[in-house]
């Protein structure tokens, strides 16, 4: 189910702005990776380049190439639509619809995959995602209520169950914490240890000790001043990152000497 | 106990921009109140002699009832046919501005529709009846003659083309810009974060408006359909101009014999009235001013019943 990333020599651009550059990493499938580094280097918008949600903003586009599984994300005849049914992604601030019950919007996107579902099927998808969003315990009670009565913390749980209740190949989450508090934070992390035994995470995040929690590899992007173009400084094994960085400016990051 | 009531009634210190200001505002909006109040007196008083008029001073019918009967019922059936007309078509043309055409064409369009609010309704009323109905009359024909087992087009048709379809598609037109103007700025609202979680899901555009803009923007829809319908219902001069009246209760849209409508009926018999008939014009007023309340007051229901869906919260 979980597949490998690939990304060679990859611009990204808003219009004529050139966002990121030249960025060339492999992704492990089944394993968390980390991008870590200071506001505005592109780790988000490298992040939505891998799912291609970063072209719904008009003029952006790409150079360069991701392969996932070898397949070419970015061939004239792929469907940007069809990709993101593959790679699910979870946002910085909870974003359940408000709209829809829990259960549905669990559903959202198994309605979208295949129109026909049947009662029962249904029912077990919601009961087996929010289960392994662990939320299953604190919300079986109240399956209709709408999304938007739970707290913050539960709603990102039931953003990470609706992502993974359609089993995509890879799991894109942009600094899914950043608006929640320890205790939620502490679950959303366990939550990621147990789905990396399936899934191709890709975290971008802000908190150090995060990325060193829960990730296997870590990127570092920085950008040489504002208005230039972020580039990925460098990649290793997160022990390696945290602990004998071998560029100046990851080690100065890491510490605490800027950023 | 005393000194406490003493510290009750101290007010702790406050500007003079702090203690104007909601005064200021809270008489803007007490004038509201007391218009409102003001029409509502007005025509609860002149009209309520036309209730108790004899049957020989109320033109054309027996009683109040009778009379203002047909006319409700045109007011209403031109109201619903122009909503028909106005909602699509505006919820589309919303939909393009917001989410489809690129950004100066959306601006642009934007000013045009804005514009067609500004065109004077007598306007809307002479190209109604000079350019619409005679180039509808093949249509009231072809209805006529193939679809007259629907009652609606029972026929025989109009040979003017001066129908209750037509004065409801010229209403249509005149309450389009409202209805759209809203309907745009709320789909344009719009979280960006719904939009984003719904288009990562793996929804198409037409996918991503329906699971989003469309449920956040039902309130919406639902308001702006009901300030076109106020705008409906009460238009006067355009169905004035329009419509060929014969004071009829009937589902038949193209025929030559018409309800009326009764704001029109007012702009209509007015210049001639005198004594009772006067009050009798103010009284249907009252009824138009009822009626235009209870729809207002049903929207509101409509709009409040899924509150907890809404997204508002």
């Amino acid at each position: 189910m979980a597949k490998s990333i690939d990304v060679s020599d990859l611009d990204i651009y808003y219009g004529d702005f050139l966002a990121v550059e030249g960025v060339t990493i492999p992704i492990a499938a089944r394993s968390v990776t980390a991008f870590i580094g200071p506001s505005g280097c592109g780790k988000s918008t490298f992040l939505r380049s891998l799912n291609r949600m970063h072209e719904v903003i008009p003029g952006a586009r790409v150079e360069g190439k991701i392969l996932i599984d070898g397949a070419d994300l970015y061939d004239p005849d792929v469907d940007p639509v069809e990709v993101r049914r593959q790679i699910g992604m979870v946002f910085q601030r909870p974003n359940p619809f408000p709209t829809m019950s829990i259960a549905e919007n669990v559903l959202a996107g198994m309605r979208l995959n295949s129109r026909k579902l049947k009662k029962t099927e249904a029912s077990e998808i919601v009961e087996s995602s929010l289960r392994r969003a662990n939320l299953w315990n604190e919300v079986k009670d109240r399956l209709t209520k709408p999304g938007s009565s739970l707290s913050g913390g539960q709603q990102q749980r039931l953003c990470i169950a609706r992502a993974i209740a359609v089993q995509p190949q890879v799991l894109l989450m942009d600094e899914p914490c950043s608006a929640l508090d320890p205790i939620s934070t502490t679950a959303i992390e366990d939550l990621i240890h147990e789905l990396r035994e399936d899934y191709t995470i890709v975290i971008v995040t802000h908190n150090m000790q995060q990325a060193a929690r829960v990730s296997e590899t870590t990127a570092f992007f920085n950008l040489a001043g504002v208005g230039r173009p972020g580039h990925l400084i460098e990649y290793g094994p997160t022990t390696k990152i945290f602990t004998t960085p071998e560029n100046p400016a990851t080690e100065a990051y890491i510490s605490g000497r800027f950023g | 106990m005393t000194s406490h009531a003493v510290e009750g009634t101290h007010r702790p210190p406050r500007s003079v921009g702090d203690r104007v200001f909601p005064a200021l505002v809270t008489a803007a909006g007490a004038v509201i109140l007391v218009t409102l109040a003001g029409v509502a007196l007005f025509l609860t008083y002149e009209g309520l002699p036309a209730l108790t008029a004899k049957a020989a001073d109320i033109p054309g019918a027996d009683s109040f009832a009778a009379y203002v009967w047909p006319l409700l019922y045109g007011t209403l059936l031109a109201s619903v046919l122009a909503l028909l007309f106005a909602v699509p078509v505006s919820i589309g043309v919303a939909l393009f501005i917001s989410h489809f055409a690129p950004r100066r064409l959306a601006s642009s369009l934007g000013y045009l529709v804005d514009l067609l609010a500004a065109v004077p309704s007598i306007i809307y009323g002479l190209w109604g009846i000079f350019f619409l109905a005679p180039r509808l009359v093949p249509l009231y024909d072809w209805l006529a003659g193939h679809l007259s087992w629907i009652p609606f087009f029972a026929g025989p048709a109009s040979v003017t083309g001066r129908t209750i379809l037509t004065a409801g598609f010229v209403l249509g037109v005149m309450v389009l810009p409202i209805m759209t103007s809203i309907c745009r700025e709320i789909f344009l609202q719009t979280p960006r974060l719904h939009e984003e979680a719904a288009l990562a899901l793996g929804a198409t555009r037409w996918e991503m408006i329906r699971m989003t803009v469309f449920p956040y923007g039902r309130s919406g829809i639902v308001s702006g359909a009901m300030l076109a319908l106020g705008r409906a219902l009460g238009e006067t001069i355009a169905v004035a101009t329009i419509l060929s009246v014969s004071n009829v209760v009937s589902l038949n849209l193209i025929s030559s014999t018409n309800p009326g409508t009764i704001a029109a009926n007012i702009a209509l018999k007015f210049p001639e009235a005198s004594g009772i008939e006067v009050n009798i014009l103010i009284a249907t007023g009252l009824v138009l001013f009822i009626v235009t309340f209870l729809v207002n007051f049903l929207a509101r229901a409509i709009v409040g019943r899924r509150a907890e869906f809404s997204g508002a919260n």
